[in-house]
């Protein structure tokens, strides 16, 4: 049996609810319900995962999914050895084993074929058949699918089908308020909430031009790290450019107003 | 000779020294000769006054005498003690002895302003240079040994010059008049449109010419501004600061959008005022401006205009331009830095009372107080009012309403009698960064001071719905100066007219064979959604067949495979094509050894190719072009990207017809506007053409060619493939200029049709 306390997560995580999706999300496990998690990179979808599984004492595992996944690196497969043949338990297949909460993280990016494999997890079945190895895998009582996405960025090519779409309850996350979002940099870098608010000015000014030539806003998790720099002495102005503009663009035209942003906020 | 009789014997000297006798110059010389000794030293004054005498002879009567004697100490002025006098004396022999001597009043005439703008002999030089080299090019000749005409463009040139310093540098100028020159030369009247500012091409190139920091190439920093600083994204309409030196328009907001200037320079604040040099730069400007604007419509109100004085509103305006100044930096505190750099710096006391109404230097110095902590005013009252204003806005953002009342206490207590008087101070007291306000104010009646603009009468003069598409308006690229000129050719696009599809399905059926084996290299070229790659050492999957002999081979002693995992392959086709042909005059032409005409047999190979790719599935348009001189460049439509190849396709397809030049150029660029929509990974444009890019109005042969060669570089920076298919067995000597390696010389035209589609599919494979 996998060891089950090393996906544990041990430390409580500093997680700043924004509405009440603790309990939410809470009640949805009591009755094992699949969570899916939306929002834009670097708003706390995957946070805020990993505090739920503090809070409700379940071990996690976390998959990346990227396009060159395919269902066996979810499921599991054959190796060989020396006398023949074993079978190895994907991440999927551990966690209805061991009774885990099994977190994919970007499943769009997964192909659709891939992701079509936790169908079954996903309903009233609540059973994964491994059909190489021949066996029907009945999910442990604590096991719980949650996945995450970001409807921002996805093309045309990257969707979640309906059909996976509709097996899954949803929270959608939002960057926080920038009251919130002063208080989550100054918590988490313990920078002073001034310059925290003025970190956060700065994000709010990207965030206006998604769309117009961004992708996407400057994420919390940007602002942290910005925070971060700062905290360490770096020079605002330059820890700003360093972690906030220079990341997320390379048109000319957005670096030099977000520049601008950055000099007319910090004096 | 009338003998006049001056009282300082000096005088007596240098009139007869100037050896003159028109009247006119008689009348004016004691002025002109105080301002002269004023500036100029003893010996300069001989040199000047020998000029003078000798400009007083050269038979064109008084006018250029006067103009020297009047503008010469300016000149001086300007440049410091030794001119250019040499130079200019020089230029205007040049210009006795050519026939440009009617040229001569002119240019001494724009001496001073040019000279005022210049500040440098090494500049004066420069102009004198261009002015002489415009004269010697564009001065007629016949058989090459005498100049004979006159230039045309020489005095207008003159006319425009003080302009044209203040607009542009003197490279700028350079480049306008060798523009001119290069474009006009063997055409009178339009080189004087052009040198007098007439034409839009002369416009154009100003605007292109001019220093500082154009609007047109800001514009997106702006909007991404206004969208990311401050959330109130609108449109930003420019209005021209160029030719409206009287009125010099203000910024200001409306319903249609905010209008600020065309161009800003980079501002420079002197050394004195502010320790040293703080520079502004053109967009700073801009975003000064437009932040401004963004103040008012985020917290000012209108107010009901006709309870106030003018001089009552002016005060509000100033008042309130501050309030929203003082709540934009709080909100983003480096504007401060911007605001008090643009904003100018009234001199306390400059301005006596006395004399002059000093009402708008008052509210000027209030104006830098409010926004500038510090300030170095020290009246009492000023001081009053700005801690009076200060103690509003640190409640909270007070109102449009509270800070006219606090306006009006200011002006009832600071009131002055001059206040009225006619002569206003008005050095230091222009903000230019502020708008002119009028969103302030509502009239309840109308008022005689406001222009009304919405006539109802105009609305139902709205000109009557367009038929036609407008024309586009595209660059051209000259090679001898390595500029674009323009907006240079005008092209019209429009449906190809429709003839008898049967034409093109019985060629398709001629070419039956041909079809059935292009129709087997087809099969192969179509994408196969998803290919599986076996025989991997490294995969995403373990080949569990291929896994288990190796297996098997390792345990009965031989050496295994290792490639026993697979992985997956997509192999997508992304493809958006755009043919483009050439139908010029020189299609009509029979094909040697052969009945048909180039045309037929492209007629027939263009419907091969579409049928091929129509069966690819690939988006695919077909364009034609012709061209009659720049001004009519067609563009036809045969097929667009999103229809089948249907009858009416085929039915243009058969209407084909050909006739006039081939200016490439600017089909190519017409027809990569559209292929750059397309949101395909690849992007072909095939051009098919049977001769080098000429046209009639272009004599120069290399031009046109050096601008398809632009063309296709610009293609290939958007990304787009350009491939040409050239029916000339004389092409070798151009094509390659124009599309480097990138093209297919057909010698042998009757089996076109057979090798534009195996070409096609060559490419893109």
């Amino acid at each position: 049996m996998t060891d089950k306390t090393q996906y544990k997560v041990h430390k409580e995580p500093y997680y700043q609810p924004q509405g009440n999706e603790v309990a939410l999300y809470e009640a949805a496990y009591r009755n094992r319900l699949p969570v899916m998690v939306k929002g834009p990179t670097g708003c706390g979808k995957s946070r805020f995962i990993e505090y739920m599984a503090w809070k409700l004492d379940k071990p996690l595992i976390t998959v990346a999914c990227n396009e060159d996944m395919t269902a066996s690196d979810l499921v599991g497969r054959y190796l060989l050895e020396a006398n023949g043949t074993r079978w190895l338990d994907g991440p999927l297949t551990t966690a209805a084993r061991i009774g885990a909460i099994c977190y994919l993280d970007e499943i769009v990016e997964a192909r659709q074929d891939t992701t079509v494999v936790i169908h079954p997890l996903t309903d009233h079945r609540r059973t994964l058949p491994l059909d190489k190895k021949g066996e029907l895998i009945e999910a442990h009582p604590d096991f719980q699918l949650v996945i995450s996405y970001n409807p921002g960025y996805q093309s045309l090519m990257k969707d979640l089908k309906q059909s996976t779409k509709q097996r899954f309850t949803g929270f959608d996350f939002d960057y926080p308020d920038a009251q919130l979002e002063t208080t989550i940099l100054a918590k988490e870098t313990g920078l002073d909430a001034a310059t925290a608010g003025k970190l956060v000015k700065i994000g709010q000014t990207a965030r206006n031009l998604k769309g117009h030539g961004l992708d996407e806003g400057i994420s919390t998790r940007l602002l942290v790290y910005a925070a971060t720099l700062i905290k360490d002495g770096v020079n605002p102005v330059e820890a700003c450019q360093m972690a906030l503009v220079r990341p997320i663009t390379d048109d000319a035209d957005i670096r030099e107003t977000l520049d601008h942003a950055i000099d007319v906020t910090f004096v | 000779m009338t003998k006049t009789e001056y009282q300082h014997p000096l005088m007596q000297a240098y009139w007869v020294q100037l050896d003159t006798r028109f009247a006119q110059v008689e009348e004016v010389f004691e002025d002109v000769m105080a301002e002269a000794l004023a500036v100029l030293s003893r010996e300069d004054i001989h040199h000047f006054l020998d000029a003078a005498r000798v400009i007083g002879k050269l038979g064109r009567g008084v006018e250029p005498m006067l103009a020297f004697l009047e503008e010469w100490p300016s000149v001086v002025k300007a440049l410091g003690e030794e001119a250019v006098l040499t130079d200019v004396m020089a230029f205007v022999m040049r210009m006795q002895k050519s026939p440009n001597g009617k040229a001569i009043t002119p240019f001494l005439q724009t001496l001073a302003p040019v000279a005022r703008k210049q500040h440098s002999r090494e500049q004066m030089r420069h102009y004198i240079e261009i002015a002489d080299d415009l004269m010697a090019r564009t001065t007629g000749s016949i058989h090459g040994h005498h100049t004979t005409f006159p230039s045309p463009g020489l005095p207008e040139f003159f006319q425009q010059a003080p302009f044209l310093f203040s607009q542009l540098s003197m490279g700028g100028v350079r480049n306008w008049v060798d523009y001119g020159v290069r474009n006009y030369r063997t055409h009178p009247e339009r080189q004087t449109d052009y040198f007098s500012l007439q034409s839009a091409d002369a416009r154009a190139v100003l605007q292109r010419e001019r220093h500082g920091t154009l609007f047109a190439d800001v514009e997106r920093k702006l909007d991404l501004y206004l969208r990311g600083l401050w959330r109130d994204p609108d449109q930003l309409v420019p209005y021209s600061t160029a030719f409206d030196e009287l009125r010099k328009p203000v910024p200001y907001y409306d319903r249609l959008g905010m209008r600020v200037p065309d161009v800003f320079d980079d501002f420079i604040l002197p050394l004195p005022l502010a320790g040293e040099g703080v520079k502004i730069s053109g967009l700073d400007r801009y975003r000064a401006v437009l932040a401004h604007m963004v103040g008012h419509r985020r917290w000012s109100r209108p107010m009901v205009a006709d309870n106030y004085s003018p001089f009552q509103r002016m005060a509000v305006e100033f008042f309130e331009d501050c309030r929203v100044e003082n709540l934009l930096i709080r909100e983003y505190p480096g504007l401060r830095r911007i605001f008090v750099a643009l904003h100018p710096k009234p001199v306390e006391g400059a301005c006596d009372p006395e004399t002059t109404s000093c009402l708008r230097h008052r509210l000027a110095m209030l104006s830098r107080a409010l926004i500038d902590p510090e300030h170095p005013y020290g009246d009492p009252q000023l001081l009053d009012f700005v801690r009076r204003f200060h103690d509003l806005l640190a409640k909270g953002e007070s109102s449009s309403r509270e800070i006219a009342d606090l306006a009006l206490h200011y002006v009832a207590r600071t009131r002055l009698q001059s206040d009225q008087f006619a002569k206003v101070w008005f050095d230091d007291t222009v903000i230019d960064y502020r708008d002119d306000n009028r969103h302030l104010w509502q009239y309840i009646e109308d008022s005689d001071d406001e222009e009304f603009f919405d006539d109802p009468d105009k609305k139902l003069k709205k000109e009557s719905e367009v038929q036609s598409l407008p024309p586009r308006h595209y660059p051209e690229w000259d090679y001898h100066s390595q500029t674009y000129r323009p907006d240079w050719v005008s092209l019209y696009e429009h449906l190809h007219p429709k003839g008898n599809p049967a034409d093109i399905d019985r060629l398709l059926q001629k070419h039956d064979a041909l079809a059935k084996r292009l129709k087997r290299i087809l099969d192969l070229l179509k994408p196969q959604d998803k290919v599986r790659i076996r025989y991997q050492e490294e995969g995403s999957e373990l080949d569990l067949d291929v896994a288990i002999r190796s297996l098997i081979d390792f345990k009965g002693g031989a050496n295994p495979d290792p490639r026993i995992n697979m992985s997956h392959k997509t192999s997508g086709r992304n493809l958006a094509v755009s043919l483009l042909l050439d139908l010029s005059e020189s299609l009509n032409e029979k094909v040697a050894g052969s009945e048909q005409t180039i045309l037929e047999l492209s007629q027939e190979a263009v419907s091969l190719l579409a049928w091929a790719i129509e069966r690819l599935g690939d988006p695919f348009a077909i364009g034609g072009f012709y061209s009659n001189t720049r001004h009519d460049v067609r563009f036809v439509h045969i097929k667009g990207y999103g229809e089948p190849f249907n009858d009416e396709v085929k039915s243009r397809m058969a209407a084909m017809q050909a006739g006039w030049s081939t200016r490439m150029g600017a089909a190519l660029r017409h027809a990569a506007h559209y292929l750059e929509a397309r949101p395909a990974d690849k992007k072909l444009l095939l051009v098919l053409t049977d001769g080098q890019p000429a046209d009639v109005d272009s004599p120069d042969e290399r031009l046109l060619i050096e601008d398809a060669r632009r063309a296709v570089k610009e293609l290939d920076q958007q990304g787009i493939f350009t491939y040409c298919i050239n029916l000339d067995p004389k092409a070798d000597e151009y094509v390659s200029d124009i599309f480097g390696h990138r093209y297919s010389v057909i010698d042998n035209i009757q089996r076109l049709p057979e090798r534009l589609p195996e070409l096609f599919m060559a490419l893109t494979k």
